[in-house]
């Protein structure tokens, strides 16, 4: 196996959650470890359901692939395999494939007495999934309430889910999750290119160091965060993104029914000039 | 850390207060997951129903003694009323449309037949309209029909009328906002045309932008004219109480095949109060007084969906209130 030479004084045994060795080694450059073995259960299991699903419906196009969860009228009961149950069980296996890969996550954090940013940072995009397919149709009382495992059936549920409320650009978590994102992207391509420029100085010349890095920003907004401010920004921009996805969605439904334009007139009403 | 929690607390319900709780009532409208769902809160239900009831049917008159036209004079519309039925409509008129004012409202006391007072005039016009809608216009209507509670629901102008606006964006420095920018009840607060009927519900037509080609040159149709259609449509679901996966599957709007069934019968209403608009109440114009007309163009008061519909899919909840009052069936 190819290791570099260091990497082999990092294999500690040990760290792992439920105790005991069971499956803690490698194979090859991997850790393999009991949610290892969860995540790959998990992970064939839902593929192959998805497969057996796609086998099941009228097409092979990948584009048009559609395993949609049941209809409304089953509520949060179990539906027929062919009715959504197989969205069921594919929804399960992924929460249990994503939860899995971020409590490895955990146990390699834990052997190498980092702390836990990587799994917590995983743990908002299941979060957001999470929202997506068991908080809000649990909320409002139907597994059918879920987006569809499928390339253009889920693009069709966001925009009919979007239309729901009329006008979804209007939704004030909406509003704050897509400037996260947005910022992220800014803050991703600034901080990518200062250290791009600091190590690119040009042919024959030193590379440069943070202290230089710092000055940039300081002669250019008067402000720098820092080398490791920039990455604590960063990890806040990103998870604020995901947070704000998910309260947008599950807000949508469980806690306003009318389309998001309307839901405004408060800020029509304020005392100063209405 | 305390601190932190209460006002994480305090801030979550202040951003609850302006919510509706769960649970909500949904139906499905579309194929499972397509998320196509009529989605309702039981309290503004119960708000919804509680204002939206229809008024008591009054007992059947016999369709016995002389005719009304042979009785009375200027029965221009409802003449072949024997006159118990005549006297019956009368009242029902009245507590449906004057119920404080009483006859007086459209009558000369000393000379009923007069056609003096101007609400006189119009509502002989607005009954024929009545019948126009029961007999012509069965497509939106169907056997449901409707009278003049309908719209008028105890009062003298039906609470929902529109009158064409000024568009008070077109000075402003940074240009033309095309009626942006300015709040309005009719879009449901978007920033959407304000005056969306204007042009669009006044005259028989068709409401088309969606290009039928992916190349340019196809359509000539722009932005603004989408957005005039949005901020119709905004009007369409306030008005109904629903949303755009009610009429459309919204990954494509203007295709038939994947719409559900109401879509057509929003399209037959659509077509009707143009109908309605344009050959009964744009000509009643000159009959009004001053103060019933348009402020900033004086035109005649006119409908859209939300003068019958009133927030509900189907006026009075679908209370069937014309068959008890045949005269209004047809002319």
């Amino acid at each position: 196996m190819s290791m570099l030479s260091f990497e082999r004084k990092y294999r500690v045994r040990g760290g792992t959650l439920i105790g005991g060795d069971l499956f803690d080694f490698w194979v090859g450059p991997f850790y393999v470890g009991f949610f290892g073995v969860t995540t790959i259960f998990f992970t064939l299991l839902g593929t192959t359901l998805i497969i057996y699903g796609a086998a099941q419906g009228p097409t092979w196009n990948l584009w048009q692939i559609n395993i949609a969860p049941p209809d409304l009228s089953y509520g949060l009961a179990l539906a027929p395999l062919l009715e959504g149950g197989l969205w069921q069980l594919i929804t399960f296996c992924a929460i249990g494939a994503f939860v899995s890969w971020a409590l490895r996550e955990v146990e390699i954090s834990r052997k190498l007495g980092i702390g836990l940013h990587v799994p917590f940072a995983f743990g908002f995009a299941i979060l957001a999934y999470v929202t997506l397919v068991v908080f809000r149709p649990v909320l409002l009382g139907a597994w059918g309430h879920g987006f569809p495992y499928g390339i253009l059936s889920h693009l069709d549920w966001v925009s009919n889910i979007g239309y729901q409320y009329l006008h979804f650009h209007y939704n004030p978590a909406h509003m704050i999750a897509v400037t996260f994102f947005f910022t992220t992207t800014l803050a991703l391509s600034l901080h990518g290119a200062l250290i791009l420029s600091a190590s690119n100085p040009g042919e024959g010349k030193p590379v440069k160091t943070p202290e230089h890095e710092d000055t940039f920003f300081r002669d250019a907004i008067g402000y720098s965060i820092g080398a490791l401010g920039i990455h604590r920004l960063g990890l806040f921009l990103a998870l604020a993104s995901g947070f704000w996805a998910a309260v947008c969605i599950i807000i949508s439904g469980p806690f306003w029914t009318r389309g998001w334009p309307e839901w405004w007139s408060w800020w029509l009403e304020l005392p100063i000039w209405a | 850390m305390n601190r932190l929690l209460t006002y994480t607390v305090l801030l979550g319900m202040l951003g609850l207060a302006g919510c509706e709780l769960p649970p909500q009532e949904v139906k499905q409208v579309g194929y499972r997951g397509v998320g196509m769902e009529d989605i309702q809160s039981p309290e503004r239900q119960a708000e919804l129903m509680a204002a939206n009831q229809p008024p008591e049917v009054l007992p059947p008159a016999p369709a016995a003694g002389p005719l009304a036209s042979e009785v009375y004079q200027n029965v221009e519309v409802l003449g072949d009323l024997h006159v118990p039925q005549f006297t019956r409509l009368m009242n029902a008129i009245t507590a449906w449309v004057s119920p404080e004012e009483g006859c007086a409202y459209c009558h000369n006391l000393n000379n009923l037949a007069s056609d003096e007072v101007y609400t006189k005039v119009v509502s002989r016009r607005m009954i024929q309209m009545t019948q126009y809608i029961n007999s012509e216009a069965k497509a939106h209507v169907g056997d449901t029909g409707v009278t003049c509670y309908t719209c008028h629901r105890g009062k003298n102008v039906p609470d929902y009328i529109w009158f064409a606006l000024e568009d008070k964006t077109a000075d402003k420095v940074i240009g033309k906002m095309y009626g942006q920018n300015m709040p309005a009840e009719a879009t449901r607060l978007a920033s959407l045309p304000a005056d969306p009927f204007t042009g669009q519900l006044e005259e028989p037509g068709l409401l088309r932008v969606a290009s039928d080609s992916a190349f340019p040159g196809s359509n000539d149709k722009d932005v603004k004219d989408l957005e005039k259609i949005y901020a119709l449509m905004m009007h369409f679901s306030g008005s109904l109480g629903v949303n755009c996966g009610y009429c459309h599957n919204t990954r494509a709007f203007s295709n038939w095949e994947q719409s559900p069934p109401y879509r057509a019968t929003a399209w037959h209403g659509l077509q009707m109060v143009r109908t309605l608009n344009a050959d009964y109440l744009t000509p009643l114009q000159p009959v009004y007084p001053d103060y019933r007309l348009g402020p900033d163009f004086g035109d005649a008061p006119k409908g859209n969906c939300e003068t019958c519909h009133q927030g509900v899919n189907k006026p009075l909840y679908g209370a069937a209130m014309a068959q008890d009052y045949p005269s209004l069936q047809s002319p």
